[in-house]
């Protein structure tokens, strides 16, 4: 082996005996000590970490759960309320696990909407943001199977529902869902493998969210003005400058979590989960989860069953592509007048859908899904690609340096410096 | 951009909180509601009292123990007494044959029906659904129930009720197989409270309510300290950042 190479010192002499023969230490104090970041990142950019904290927490919570927890379809429910009366603080570890899944939703869904506004998918970070999607996708997946756990009558209709879905694959469908089922119908088979599946994929999520990291630290974070950090004036090192507005993030955050937690906790919940599941009733209406219901809403917008699958998974596939199909090279819609708008419009758009999504799909509520799934798509397969090609961005700014030191020029008086907006202040007085 | 998103957040939720129902359900007003709110113990008390007179004849409450009413101020000894009125199957024994006792303070509370069907068979094939935690488990909660109790009024002109089935203004469908179980004066109260309809239909509300949300008053305690834990630590790492980022120009 090479014996010559050259090795980090460190004041501690422990420090320096790992750090012989494991160079973790200096890892960290690269990667998470003198990272460079921009020094423009407003709060958006602390939703990452804040994800990463609900993640840990998630997995935490939940296998305190699962050391309580029974997989099976005469005792699922009654042990989770088990859990809730009877075993010490099992309330405040379900209630955190259950509105924990809901505010994972939020702060994810933040984190997309800023890599999209500020154009965090564009090169060179393409690769970071088809993790991220693939995060998304495998949320989805975790918090759906995770939902069937409690074995309430959502819990049992959902899974019907979503496992039907399947069916609908032209030849192997039947097949696949009774593969998937390990039944017929949804029922205790169901039930363990979809115990043993939530409890597995928190840490395939975990593992990709390594790689996530691991990505954007090759070509550092975007910012909100979307131009590459030029000089070592554009940016301050992780710690301390990043880590302190992180936590003061994860404060407001904390006072946000505790207050569903502690004084509402089922205000996020469907009433119908605290009846146990009954196959031979079903509940008047079948509603997901209210995160995911922007894609229950282009499911049942179509009218064919098939071609609803094929576009609500789609819904989630196009983003990958998103990259390839913006070819504007600014990345911050701050500097795209006719994009920025079309960016708003997609958000909102994507709130109405989840809006209709947990109402009955009929009259008006059925238009407007349709309106808004011609908006999805048309978002990104005409206006995104159209948009890039005719619009002509504002000027960008020289530098990050330049623009921080206009902010706080503008800001002089407020307490905050290099806040972007005042509406930002606000969120962190909370 | 973010506060907007928010704001969507909590105007959509409220929108679904109000979404349908052409008459609204009003509001009572209980000791347990708001950030410091707290059960009423004797409420409980005399609700329990209504629900062993009155709902247990029908509906079971399997999540509960008898012991759990310790926590509600009866004594261990009156506990005892309570849960002893009640007889439950044990066994096997040495001899391998089950036999019946009285029940004891960490017994389930016991089921009026020995199964589904039998409770189905009791009720014109309607399954008095268990109320251990039924007021999370209907939308509006702790208002409908109370609501329901007190809603059995005259049907409408030209509707017709189906065979034993009754007419209540706030049930799905406004029929309800559960004949109006609480009138004024269905229980006598000990301690001298006025038992009229109105006043025992709100006590056995609060009761269901303490038995679907025991930990209610530990969580609202422990959330007040957690979140003056965070509100402190933030305002302490706030001053910290912003003295660390004034040297940043």
């Amino acid at each position: 082996m090479d014996q010559n190479r050259k090795v980090h010192q460190f004041k501690n002499p422990v420090l320096n005996w790992i750090e012989f023969r494991l160079p973790i230490i200096s890892y960290f104090k690269k990667e998470y000590g003198d990272y460079p970041m921009p020094k423009n990142c407003n709060y958006f950019w602390s939703f990452g970490a804040l994800a990463t904290i609900t993640l840990v927490t998630m997995i935490v919570s939940g296998i305190f759960l699962a050391m309580n927890y029974t997989p099976h379809t005469d005792m699922a429910f009654d042990s989770v309320e088990r859990i809730m009366r009877d075993v010490n603080y099992g309330w405040l570890m379900r209630y955190i696990h259950s509105n924990g899944a809901a505010f994972f939703f939020i702060i994810v869904y933040i984190h997309i909407v800023r890599a999209m506004y500020f154009g965090s998918y564009k090169y060179p970070r393409e690769l970071n943001w088809i993790l991220g999607v693939f995060i998304f996708l495998l949320m989805m997946a975790t918090s759906f199977l995770g939902y069937t756990l409690p074995w309430g009558q959502m819990s049992y209709w959902g899974a019907t529902v979503i496992t039907n879905l399947f069916s609908a694959i032209p030849i192997i469908g039947e097949g696949l869902k009774t593969w998937l089922l390990g039944d017929y119908n949804v029922g205790n088979a169901t039930l363990n493998r979809f115990f043993a599946l939530h409890y597995v994929l928190p840490f395939v999520i975990f593992g990709v969210v390594g790689l996530h990291v691991a990505a954007v630290h090759v070509h550092g974070s975007n910012n909100p003005d979307g131009i590459d950090i030029k000089s070592k004036n554009d940016s301050v090192n992780f710690f301390p400058y990043m880590l302190i507005k992180d936590t003061i993030a994860m404060c407001a955050f904390g006072v946000a979590i505790s207050a569903v937690i502690f004084f509402g906790p089922n205000l996020m919940a469907e009433v119908d989960n605290y009846i146990p599941a009954d196959p031979l009733v079903t509940p008047a209406h079948i509603v997901p989860n209210w995160y995911l219901a922007p894609f229950y809403a282009i499911l049942r917008a179509v009218p064919d069953k098939l071609g609803g699958v094929l576009l609500m998974f789609g819904a989630i596939v196009i983003l990958f592509v998103l990259p390839w199909l913006d070819r504007s090279k600014v990345r911050s819609c701050n500097y795209r007048p006719i994009y920025k708008w079309f960016m708003m419009g997609f958000f909102v758009n994507f709130f109405v859908l989840g809006y209709v999504g947990m109402l009955p799909a009929e009259g008006l509520y059925l238009l407007i899904a349709r309106v808004g799934l011609l908006y999805y798509f048309g978002f990104f397969f005409i206006i995104t690609p159209f948009v890039g090609w005719i619009e002509k961005p504002n000027k960008l700014p020289l530098s990050i340096s330049d623009v921080y030191a206009k902010n706080i020029a503008s800001n002089i008086g407020g307490g905050e410096k290099g806040m972007p907006s005042p509406a930002m202040q606000k969120d962190t007085n909370l | 951009m973010r506060l907007l998103f928010i704001i969507f957040l909590f105007f959509s939720s409220n929108i679904f909180a109000a979404e349908m129902s052409s008459e609204k359900m009003p509001k009572h007003e209980w000791s347990f509601q708001g950030v410091t709110g707290t059960f009423d113990r004797a409420a409980i008390q005399r609700g329990y009292k209504v629900y062993r007179e009155v709902c247990a004849g029908c509906h079971s409450m399997k999540l509960l123990y008898y012991r759990d009413l310790i926590d509600v101020g009866f004594s261990e000894a009156q506990v005892k007494v309570i849960a002893s009125e009640y007889t439950v199957l044990d066994g096997p024994n040495d001899d391998g044959e089950m036999f019946e006792r009285p029940a004891r303070p960490a017994d389930r509370f016991v089921n009026p029906y020995a199964n589904d069907n039998e409770a189905r068979a009791n009720n014109n094939g309607a399954y008095p659904p268990d109320l251990s935690v039924i007021t999370k488990a209907r939308k509006y909660g702790v208002d409908y129930i109370y609501n329901l109790l007190l809603g059995y009024v005259e049907p409408p002109k030209g509707m017709e009720v189906g065979n034993g089935m009754y007419y209540n203004k706030w049930m799905a469908g406004n029929q309800i197989a559960m004949p109006a179980p609480i009138a004024d004066g269905s229980v006598d109260y000990d301690d001298g409270t006025d038992n009229n309809a109105q006043q025992l239909s709100a006590d056995v509300t609060h009761f269901l309510h303490w038995a679907a949300e025991p930990e209610m008053e530990e969580r609202k305690n422990l959330g007040i300290k957690v979140i003056l834990f965070f509100i402190i630590l933030g305002t302490i790492v706030y001053l910290a950042k912003n003295r660390l980022w004034r040297d940043i120009t």
